[in-house]
């Protein structure tokens, strides 16, 4: 049922954000690398690291005037993190040895590099929010868009000391949320998360799988009490 | 006014003094005041580094870190139906709230939608949440400026609230009741009537607030003109709720970004006031306040029958893909932005708390007001530490 509605939805054409990915293509111009629309969600737009002080200045006179957030993401995948507890967390696909299958690509609107920043504006006559993401180059340098838009003052400030993405030309880079004399940079992937190591994560137990003769038996009843549900009231 | 009034009459003087050639003006220096970490106007433990030019603020630097636990990793070793126990403890108020978006977002890269029945009752408790949280905002920002009855009157009624929430839920703070798919429980017998009498005493306390709070004359003393903020300086820092609208800017994601909750089938209006000054910021709460308890009432007599849940698989793996999704929640746009690899659990995931940006205004707005109207501000932007710090 609720897969038949969102599919029709998905084929009704976005013309709010159609438009507007056109308008900004061509604002936009060389800057641009990248772009992906999702109908009825959101835009992303990919720009290059050099043009990202000025793509933002160009996005804010389309009218993106509303600051949403900055922040970072680091693709790698790193042996700590996720992946380190794999023997727990994969216990469901036990039968099949694979190792988990490490996947590399980056997400909407593609990337060529571990890190990469990314801001969310909104335009409030539009009613229409987007997102624009830059790569982040070897040198982890990039320019400050606080001239810009004063709130990313302290979304850079957090990016920097979760990330450690220094940015060109803002003058307060202190950390916001660490002791000074910290070390490391939490949110990267190679970051480790000291309370896995100290004792193995009880969550998993969640996902135990039922044991095979009871799965039958088991769907039978929930499906019987949904039915029974959606029935009476 | 009185803060601008008296500061030209200040310049007026020593303007006068210097022309005279006699320096009245004593040596102030620079002196530094630390406002917390466990002042009440906090909520949670925030400092406010001040520095003082005799009773006016030069800079005003927020420190916290205090409480910050780190929620982006630890959301990234958890899976979906993990997070949301954590996610519940960012705006500790409203917790319900928090946790609506997420499950939203992670709906929307599953391509699942939850009933309508599940989006009506989350609605309703959305909606219980944002009063329980605002009622104690009213009666707390009394305390800030010197009146102690109105936070008994908060603390009173707002227990009625978290009683109906918890019992749906089981949970007077943290619920950890929404679902991937739809809710965890209906909502139980009787349940409806009882929620309709606290809706009607929970406009009472309104009215109580009006009476104690709006109209008293020391209370719009303190706070008018007040820690003014223009509409393009709030959106610029991407303030949020209740002080993004007291600027006078007419924006509510409700309304503007629904994701697909029940805000759109009943009557209701988002509330502005032009001012941007500490009093408008409390007067539009108040408003959101008693509109939230009729959007409740409509919602309660409306909720259509059916099941709760969507059939979605027990174990739940997320489908690659960026989703972002946000609520008005009592305290403002809070957004997540979750990025998955088709995993048990988020690849990452990115919080955007409305008190964050919020409270980053602080040195902006603070610059050059006295010492006591910090405390008005600072209890007017209204913040939770859990929702800053995460």
């Amino acid at each position: 049922m609720t897969d038949e509605t969102s599919t029709e939805e998905s084929v009704l054409p976005d013309e709010k954000r159609e438009a507007l990915l056109a308008e900004l293509s061509e604002s936009l111009a060389e800057n641009l690398v990248e772009s992906h629309l999702r109908p009825h969600e959101d835009v992303w737009l990919r720009v290059t690291a050099e043009s990202w002080q000025d793509s933002i200045r160009t996005v804010k006179s389309t009218g993106f005037d509303y600051f949403g957030f900055l922040s970072a993401i680091d693709w790698d995948i790193a042996p700590e993190g996720r992946y380190e507890d794999t023997e727990f967390d994969s216990g469901l696909d036990e039968e099949d040895d694979e190792p988990v299958e490490i996947d590399k690509s980056t997400g909407y609107g593609g990337g060529a590099s571990r890190f990469q920043i990314l801001a969310q504006f909104y335009s409030l006559s539009r009613q229409v929010g987007l997102i624009l993401k830059t790569d982040v180059g070897e040198d982890m340098t990039i320019d400050t868009i606080r001239d810009v838009f004063s709130g990313a003052d302290w979304h850079e400030r957090e990016a920097h000391e979760m990330f450690g993405i220094s940015f060109r030309g803002h003058p307060t880079l202190q950390p916001l949320y660490l002791p000074t004399e910290f070390e490391g940079h939490p949110l990267r992937k190679d970051f480790p998360l000291l309370a896995r190591h100290v004792k193995p994560w009880p969550g998993v137990v969640d996902i135990e799988e039922i044991p095979e003769h009871l799965e039958a038996q088991l769907e039978a009843e929930v499906m019987a009490a949904f039915e029974a549900n959606g029935g009476a009231s | 006014m009185t803060a601008t009034s008296d500061r030209e009459q200040m310049a007026y003087v020593s303007s006068q003094a210097a022309d005279a050639r006699v320096n009245v003006e004593l040596d102030t220096g620079d002196m530094t005041l630390n406002i917390g970490p466990q002042h009440p106007a906090t909520h949670g433990t925030l400092r406010i580094a001040c520095q003082l030019d005799g009773e006016q603020v030069v800079v005003a630097e927020p420190i916290m870190g205090y409480m910050h636990r780190g929620y982006e990793k630890l959301c990234e070793v958890r899976t979906y139906p993990q997070c949301t126990t954590l996610i519940n403890r960012i705006d500790w108020l409203g917790s319900f709230a928090n946790e609506v978006p997420f499950i939203l977002a992670a709906e929307r890269l599953m391509e699942v939608e939850a009933p309508p029945r599940a989006q009506w009752i989350r609605t309703i408790l959305f909606e219980l949440s944002r009063v329980a949280n605002l009622a104690l905002f009213l009666g707390d920002m009394g305390v800030q400026i010197g009146a102690l009855t109105p936070v008994f009157f908060a603390f009173r009624d707002r227990e009625r609230v978290l009683n109906q929430i918890e019992e749906v839920t089981g949970g007077r703070f943290h619920p950890n009741f929404d679902r991937i798919g739809g809710l965890k429980d209906d909502i139980p017998k009787g349940w409806i009537e009882e929620t309709h009498s606290v809706m009607v005493k929970m406009r009472t306390f309104c009215d109580e607030m009006e009476d104690l709070l709006v109209g008293n004359e020391i209370f719009q003393a303190r706070c008018r003109g007040v820690g003014v903020i223009p509409p393009e300086v709030a959106l610029g820092y991407g303030l949020s709720g209740a002080n993004l609208r007291a600027s006078g800017v007419d924006w509510d994601l409700r309304r503007d970004a629904n994701p697909g909750l029940a805000w759109d089938q009943v009557d209701w209006r988002v509330w502005t006031h032009p001012d941007g000054d500490s009093f408008a910021r409390y007067w539009v709460r108040l408003q959101e306040t008693r509109e939230a308890t009729h959007i409740i009432d409509q919602l309660l007599d409306g909720i259509p029958s059916g099941p709760i849940m969507a059939k979605v698989p027990r174990i739940i793996k997320v489908p690659a893909g960026e989703a972002y999704l946000s609520t008005e929640n009592p305290l403002g746009e809070m957004g997540y932005y979750i990025v998955s690899k088709g995993d048990l659990g988020p690849f990452r995931v990115k919080i955007r708390t409305p008190s964050f940006n919020n409270i980053s205004i602080v040195p902006w707005v603070m610059k050059g007001v006295y010492v006591p109207d910090v405390i008005t501000i600072l209890g007017s932007l209204y913040f939770i530490l859990g929702d800053i710090d995460r």
